[in-house]
């Protein structure tokens, strides 16, 4: 456990992105240890989601390296240009801004789906049900359900995802990924749309999450209470660029990131 | 080998010319999916109804007689105004009430579609292909002047349908219609905030496209002697080749397209075999979708996430 | 009242619109050598009429879909909505859906011995129609992969027995599986390059292939025989020769054993992980991606499967006929095939089957429809887009039983 402490979870080294002319991600470093809460936050457009999308392997970075390690692993797996499967594989998983649900699937299924690479059952193994392939899908199944029953969601399991009241989809998306056995998790403002009782729920519910699953966690989120109160480091981007990163109390005041959301004028 | 310039040039024209009427069908594809992303599956069948339409309307006016070339601009009129007349029908009926519909939806109806336009002609007309009056002359004097280089049918559908190629770019560059049509393609939602009715711009594209393949269709006929209910499968395929060869979407690219894709057919047949000319072409098909699917002059999309 | 009279005028103008637009193919004859020009006022007047009765019909459903949002779309759709479910329900009562499949395969066992010989011969086809419809509905309805070149893989399959058997004289038990393993190889190397395009691309693509694979069986006519073809291919024997009739009997059980292996394997894949990862990726596809599916294994894994299935068909149809030619592998059989699987239910199992069987077997009983039924194969197909994308009896869904969950009594039984 303790030697293993030295490989962060993910390390992100000089990490750009193009499209086109435009710089999304210009030269951005980040990291997160085993077992961290990290918020990566920043105004709109800052490119917190194209930096989402190129650690989860859905665009693939221009330039910059990026790294994950399994607690306990050896050696770190470098993402860059790794397919999104492969990276939830080794342990990566996310949710989505724009929630992106199975919506003609059941709840229970679209868990189901978050097991599908943990399980090996191909086209004969379907045709042929042995022991072995039912015997697997039954363990999906459970396995699915025991999730759902952790978010609380679980009254809903034979509905269909998209008749789920807005809070309920969220905490859906988040079991699903949670069935990918990941060691990190990725949250893309989870929060957004919540009301504060809601948002007050959500964060005790990803402190609870990560001891039980012994989870790391980077999130985005616009709500600053949320941000502050659950993040054990915060990262701040501006224009696709880092400008800041430290403890919250630390971000409170730094006065780059002051200018950032208030303005340069307010200092006068 | 001795290179027979005669020869070369002869083919080199030929597939001109085919290219040409290629490009007009082309421009039906690439308009329609331009607008509303949809490979409109029915655009071969508008042009063997062109052909039959004609063929009617020859035949009626065979025994009037009037000069060939009368007959051949009555009939291509008559062929182009009720063919656009089905476009706008078949756009109507089957494939209006499948907007936001899932996108395999229209192509199913438009499979449909053409089969049914398919077996609507064979059953109305006649099964067997029939021979179309023979209304261009075998010669033209000023074309034996110039070394008989070309046919007489072939040259009035070279030359017919560059000048439509012209009159269409000239149509969507400076016109209200135009812009709307090229506002629509690029943004359907922006356009109809702006206050262009898209049903009728929609519509618009169907009538200009139907009635371009009609006019195919007649001087297709014209020149083959020959029309017959399962015409528009073939012509209809690879005139869409032409469009996905050119950039799908991109009017210049069908033009351009459809004459690459003439050539090269001609080429085939001229230098190889002409068993393998609609082989050539449907390689070329999948070979461009597979490798570059947004052709020759298209360009590729980003998705969002 | 004043809605009532605006729906009949305007049916009465689309009624003359259509007039006017079917008027020159529909009801002109033109003899150009003769010069004598028939006009068919009959046709004309049969247009008016149908056509009002059509719009009336076409703007009343509309209406209704707009206007009685409560009532649902309208009467005939709900008609039928209530026939599935009713549907589901029975066959989902365990004692029911064995004893109504236990008579269906009496029914079918017992066919050739009471039937005539021409009603089990169209039966056979019949039974054929449906493997192939199930096979493409593996990679259309449960991968969402439009295939328009279906019959490429059929023809595949065909020539594969038919060219063995008269090269090298191989029998019909040693062709099958190379029949279905050469389509399925086919269908991998197409399916490679190809999977990863937009859905509208790959139908493309693959009605390409299909009339490459076409003109290549018409063109390469010292291996092919050409539009000629491949006659006199070997009836597969059974311990002995059989004599034609024994023969007819022979590939009819053949075709239905092969039928019911169909239902049962494409049920099961639809049922599986990988079918859940399909319905997954017809869903969302960057979602499947981030979720860890590997869409290009998954989707080559039913195309493939799609694709040998057709391949077993065409082995079949070779089998059954002794004679194939490439005029039986065109685009207008993909597109029959594709309509059955359109007017079934995507994805639907039970709906194929009965789509395939009433496609294929009413225009044989029903001679006066045998020369409209492409025709109407057509039309289905643009009215079930519109009026019915789900099809007659639309796919149902499998219920798991998590342990721990209360099941009510509405569950437990699977599909």
């Amino acid at each position: 456990m303790s030697r293993n402490a030295e490989h962060p979870v993910l390390r992100v080294s000089s990490l750009s992105r193009n499209f086109g002319g435009l710089r999304a991600l210009n030269d951005v470093d980040l990291d997160i240890r085993a077992g961290e809460i990290v918020a990566l936050i920043g105004p709109n457009g800052a490119g917190k989601t194209t930096f989402f999308n190129c650690v989860t392997g859905i665009y693939v970075p221009t330039e910059g390296d990026v790294f994950a390690c399994r607690p306990g692993m050896e050696t770190p797996a470098r993402l860059n240009g790794m397919k999104p499967f492969r990276i939830t594989e080794l342990g990566l998983a996310r949710t989505f801004q724009n929630i992106r649900l199975f919506s003609s699937m059941t709840v229970l299924e679209n868990v189901m789906i978050g097991r599908h690479c943990r399980t090996k059952a191909g086209v004969l193994g379907a045709i042929l049900r042995d022991g072995k392939t039912r015997a697997e899908e039954q363990d999906s199944v459970d396995r699915a359900y025991e999730l759902l029953k952790e978010l609380n969601l679980e009254a809903h399991w034979k509905e269909e995802a998209r008749n789920l009241p807005y809070g309920a989809q969220r905490r859906l998306e988040i079991a699903r990924a949670l069935a990918t056995d990941p060691f990190l998790l990725l949250l893309d403002e989870p929060a957004a749309g919540m009301n504060p009782q809601e948002t007050l729920e959500l964060k005790e519910l990803v402190l609870e999450l990560r001891e039980k699953f012994t989870l790391s966690v980077l999130l985005i989120e616009h709500d600053m209470g949320m941000v502050m109160s659950l993040s054990d480091r915060i990262f701040v981007m501006e224009y696709g660029s880092r400008i800041a990163a430290g403890t919250p109390e630390e971000i409170r005041h730094n006065p780059e990131v002051i200018r950032a959301y208030l303005g340069e004028s307010d200092n006068a | 080998m001795e290179f027979d310039f005669q020869y070369f040039l002869g083919i080199f024209f030929s597939g001109l010319t085919r290219g040409s009427i290629y490009a007009l069908i082309a421009l039906g594809y690439t308009m329609v999916y331009g607008i509303i992303g949809l490979i409109n599956f029915a655009h071969g069948e508008i042009y063997m109804l062109g052909a039959f339409t004609a063929l009617i309307v020859a035949g009626i006016l065979g025994g009037l007689g009037l000069p060939w070339w009368g007959i051949l601009v009555i009939a291509s009129l008559v062929a182009m105004v009720w063919c656009s007349a089905y476009g706008y029908t078949v756009e109507k009926v089957a494939y209006k009430p499948l907007r936001g519909a899932s996108r395999l939806a229209p192509l199913i109806s438009a499979i449909g579609m053409s089969t049914f336009l398919q077996n609507y002609v064979q059953l109305a007309q006649t099964s067997n292909s029939v021979p179309f009056p023979r209304l261009i002359p075998r010669r033209f004097e000023f074309l034996q002047d110039m070394g008989n280089f070309m046919a007489p049918g072939d040259f009035i559908m070279l030359m017919t349908s560059l000048l439509i190629m012209v009159a269409l770019a000239l149509f969507i560059r400076y016109t209200k219609m135009g812009k709307a049509m090229r506002a629509t393609a690029q943004n359907r939602k922006m356009a109809m905030l702006l206050g262009i009715d898209a049903d009728r711009i929609i519509s618009l594209t169907f009538i200009i496209g139907s009635a371009l393949a009609a006019l195919g269709g007649t001087l297709i006929a014209a020149r083959t002697g020959q029309v017959g209910f399962a015409i528009g499968f073939l012509a209809g395929m690879k005139a869409f080749t032409a469009a996905v060869l050119g950039g799908i979407g991109s009017i210049p690219g069908a033009m351009l397209g459809g004459l690459v894709l003439g050539l090269a057919e001609g080429f085939t047949a001229g230098y190889f075999s002409s068993d393998y000319e609609d082989v050539l072409a449907f390689a070329l098909l999948v070979l461009i979708l597979i490798f570059r699917p947004a052709g020759l002059l298209g360009k590729a999309a980003i998705q969002k996430v | 009242m004043n809605v009532t009279m605006r729906i009949l005028l305007r049916s009465l103008m689309v009624g003359a619109w259509f007039v006017l637009l079917t008027f020159p193919v529909l009801c002109v004859k033109v003899a150009a050598r003769q010069h004598t020009v028939t006009v068919l006022w009959e046709r004309a007047l049969g247009m008016f009429v149908v056509m009002i009765g059509c719009s009336l019909l076409w703007m009343w459903y509309f209406h209704r879909k707009e206007h009685g949002s409560e009532s649902g779309p309208s009467a005939v759709s709900a008609a039928l909505a209530g026939l599935s479910e009713k549907w589901h329900g029975l066959t989902s009562n365990r004692i029911f859906s064995s004893s109504g499949i236990g008579a269906l395969l009496a029914v079918g066992v017992l066919l050739p011995l009471v039937g005539s010989m021409y009603q089990t011969t169209i039966f056979a086809n019949a039974f054929l129609y449906v493997m192939l419809a199930l096979g493409l509905n593996i990679a259309v309805g449960i991968a969402g992969q439009l295939v328009l070149g279906y019959a490429a893989f059929y023809a595949i399959g065909a020539y594969t027995y038919g060219l063995l058997n008269q090269y090298f004289g191989l029998g019909f038990w040693a062709c099958l599986p190379v029949g279905g393993l050469m389509a399925a190889l086919a269908g991998l190397l197409l399916g490679f390059p190809v999977l990863r395009l937009q859905g509208d691309y790959l139908a493309i693509v693959t009605l390409g292939f299909g009339e490459i694979v076409r003109l290549l069986l018409n063109n390469l006519r010292d291996l092919t025989g050409g539009s000629q073809g491949v006659a006199n291919i070997s009836r597969p024997a059974f311990f002995m020769d059989l004599t034609p009739d024994q023969s007819m009997n022979y590939m009819y059980y053949l075709t239905f054993a092969a039928m019911i292996i169909t239902i049962i394997v494409v049920a099961r894949l639809k049922n599986s992980r990988v079918g859940l990862a399909l319905q997954a990726l017809r869903d969302d596809e960057i979602a499947s991606e981030a979720m860890g599916i590997d869409l290009r294994t998954v989707k080559l894994q039913a195309f493939a499967l799609g694709s040998c299935w057709a391949g077993f068909a065409g082995v079949l149809l070779a089998a059954r006929i002794n004679f194939i030619s490439p005029a039986s592998f065109t685009f207008m059989d993909s597109a029959m095939v594709l309509s059955m699987v359109v007017l079934g239910g995507m994805g639907s199992i039970s709906g194929v089957v009965v789509a395939a069987l009433v496609l294929t077997l009413a225009p044989e009983y029903l001679r006066a429809f045998s020369e409209y039924r492409m025709l109407l194969f057509g039309a289905l197909m643009v009215l079930m887009m519109i009026f019915r994308p789900q099809g007659l009896i639309p796919s149902r869904k499998r219920v798991y039983s998590p342990a721990g969950a209360a099941s009510g009594p509405a569950e437990g039984g699977r599909a």
